[in-house]
């Protein structure tokens, strides 16, 4: 190799390192036998795991988190999923108005969001109620489930669902046999990424959660204004698994998809 | 089976868009979306704006709280900051954004280990990431450890709760979001372009500077706008990492929310959000930038 080759290939490198390293450091700390946050760790052990796993002060946010997720993820990817079919055949000036408003929650910044949610939900009491968490989580899972269902609707071929039609099929049975399971793949992309953006989520839990309905990030960031001991890193380790694996999922899936749409479209005279 | 299809056709052929099952079949679309929209007002958007409306008519109808503004030294200061802290980092991320799209697009078996590499970080949490600088960037972190063992400093430093722990770690974050677009403008380049180029005698710098780069803006203006609005908004990392005194404008915003001060967070919120639309408004007027945006949201 040229020096002109190996340059850019190390300052890529480098960036690369930069984005990978904290995250690595994060899950060794995690794995650490000492009682302070240290770097290299002296010893590797489990007892983080060990203090995350017998403390209920840590169970109960996660299984707080875990149950809003899940609702979260029934109830926007079931409006979601209704509403892109609609989007989708709107007159177009309409259909800029509901997209606006279904998408905006990917704009504002997160405390306008979650401040303008306190004040309402505050006034209806309800404040600190999983409830809460889970009516207002939706709102922010919803713009991912539609622009997912979305993208694999635009990948229907129309003549499908018309042959169908012409064949004699009632829209109920067109829409079950025919749409639902093209638009699939997309309807599961975006119920993964609600539950993410669910059990994630922090701004809005930090206003509305009280002390009735603390998810974990609420915890963990509750935990951190006193001390960053390495149970933390345990927490941050176990999430950066699982969201790494919904998300890998999901980005295989959406792949999948892609590949199987250009298939048949390239089919198609 | 075809005594079924010929009456359904016929009937279709037959039927005009006035007749009353049509107009019927028109409103499909608008009651599936109806329960969506309705959820979104209710749960979302009033009660953002009624937050949002205590700017004005508190304790009446008066434009008295944003008039205020013009000689408020601690909104100027924090707006300033504000604004400092994400040009700083969207020039960061473009930076050292633009190589890695480079280096992505160009990887051949490497290019899904670049992938993991960048989006792993991407699926990771804001709160987690700010969590790893701490731990990185603290008194006895590993920075100041290796600086100490370098011997490039003789006692630690401060770099926790200082702009520039801010400024990294929201550089680490919102890189991704700079470096997608980025990827997707280059993809899209013929690269019959470039080999015309090289066999025209162009240098590679040449090449980078005269065809790939130009092809490109249309990513870069898209992931620089992107970052540049998300990184206005951040509240988390700074709260976390950047220093007690400088405030971004999010910060102030929970501070007058806890001391419920309504009206000045509200017009607080209503200067940030104008700033993060109009920012949006302009960069779908750009070419190119508008359908390179909507593909990176997703």
């Amino acid at each position: 190799m040229k020096l002109a080759q190996i340059l850019p290939a190390s300052v890529v490198g480098l960036i690369l390192f930069f984005l990978a390293f904290p995250i690595v450091v994060v899950a060794v700390v995690s794995f650490s036998s000492a009682t302070y946050l240290t770097f290299p760790p002296p010893a590797f052990g489990l007892r983080w795991y060990e203090a995350y796993f017998s403390n209920p002060d840590w169970l109960k946010p996660t299984w707080v988190s875990i149950w809003v997720a899940c609702a979260v993820v029934v109830l926007a990817t079931f409006l979601g999923t209704l509403a892109a079919l609609g989007i989708a055949r709107l007159p177009r000036g309409l259909r800029v108005v509901a997209a606006g408003l279904i998408l905006s929650p990917l704009i504002v910044p997160g405390i306008v969001v979650a401040i303008g949610i306190y004040y309402a939900y505050s006034r209806y009491g309800l404040v600190g109620t999983p409830i809460a968490m889970v009516l207002a989580h939706t709102c922010l899972a919803v713009p991912f489930v539609v622009t997912s269902v979305t993208a694999s609707l635009s990948g229907i071929d129309p003549r499908l669902e018309q042959a169908a039609l012409s064949l004699g099929a009632t829209p109920g049975a067109t829409f079950f046999q025919v749409t639902l399971p093209l638009i699939q793949p997309g309807v599961l992309v975006g119920a993964l990424f609600a539950f993410i953006t669910s059990f994630d989520e922090l701004i809005v839990a930090l206003f509305i959660s009280g002390t009735g309905a603390v998810t974990l990030p609420r915890r963990m960031w509750d935990d951190l204004r006193f001390q960053i001991d390495p149970t933390i890193a345990a927490v941050s380790t176990l999430t950066i698994i699982l969201t790494a694996a919904l998300m890998g999922a999901a980005h295989l899936l959406r792949r999948r998809a892609e590949r199987n749409r250009m298939a048949t479209s390239s089919a198609a005279p | 089976m075809s005594e079924v299809v010929q009456p359904a056709s016929l009937a279709l052929a037959v039927t005009r868009p006035k007749t009353a099952p049509l107009n019927w079949r028109k409103a499909v679309p608008l009651l599936l979306a109806a329960p969506l929209l309705i959820y979104m007002l209710v749960f979302y958007a009033l009660p953002v704006v009624a937050m949002l409306l205590r700017s004005v008519n508190d304790p009446t109808w008066t434009l008295s709280h944003y008039a205020t503004l013009i000689d408020d030294v601690v909104f100027q200061k924090t707006f300033w900051i504000t604004i400092n802290t994400s040009v700083t980092v969207t020039l960061g991320c473009l930076i050292l954004g633009y190589p890695v799209a480079m280096g992505l697009v160009r990887a051949r078996s490497m290019a899904p280990f670049i992938l993991v590499v960048i989006l792993l970080p991407f699926w990771t949490s804001v709160l987690v990431r700010s969590y790893a600088w701490m731990v990185l960037l603290g008194r006895h972190g590993l920075v100041n450890e290796a600086l100490l063992a370098l011997g490039m400093i003789e006692r630690p430093i401060r770099i926790l709760n200082t702009p520039l722990a801010t400024q990294i770690a929201m550089i680490h974050i919102l890189l991704p979001y700079m470096i997608l677009p980025i990827a997707n403008a280059l993809r899209q380049i013929d690269p019959s372009l470039i080999r015309a180029a090289s066999g025209l005698g162009s240098t590679p710098f040449m090449t980078f500077r005269q065809v790939i780069l130009p092809l490109s803006m249309s990513g870069v203006a898209a992931g620089t706008l992107l970052t540049f609005v998300l990184a206005l908004g951040f509240y988390i990392t700074p709260a976390m990492v950047g220093g007690p005194r400088d405030i971004t404008l999010s910060m102030l915003i929970a501070q007058q929310v806890e001391q419920l001060n309504w009206a000045y967070a509200a017009t607080l919120s209503a200067v940030l959000l104008a700033t993060a639309l109009a920012i949006l408004a302009v960069a779908r007027k750009l070419p190119g930038v508008g359908n390179a945006f909507r593909t990176s949201m997703r």
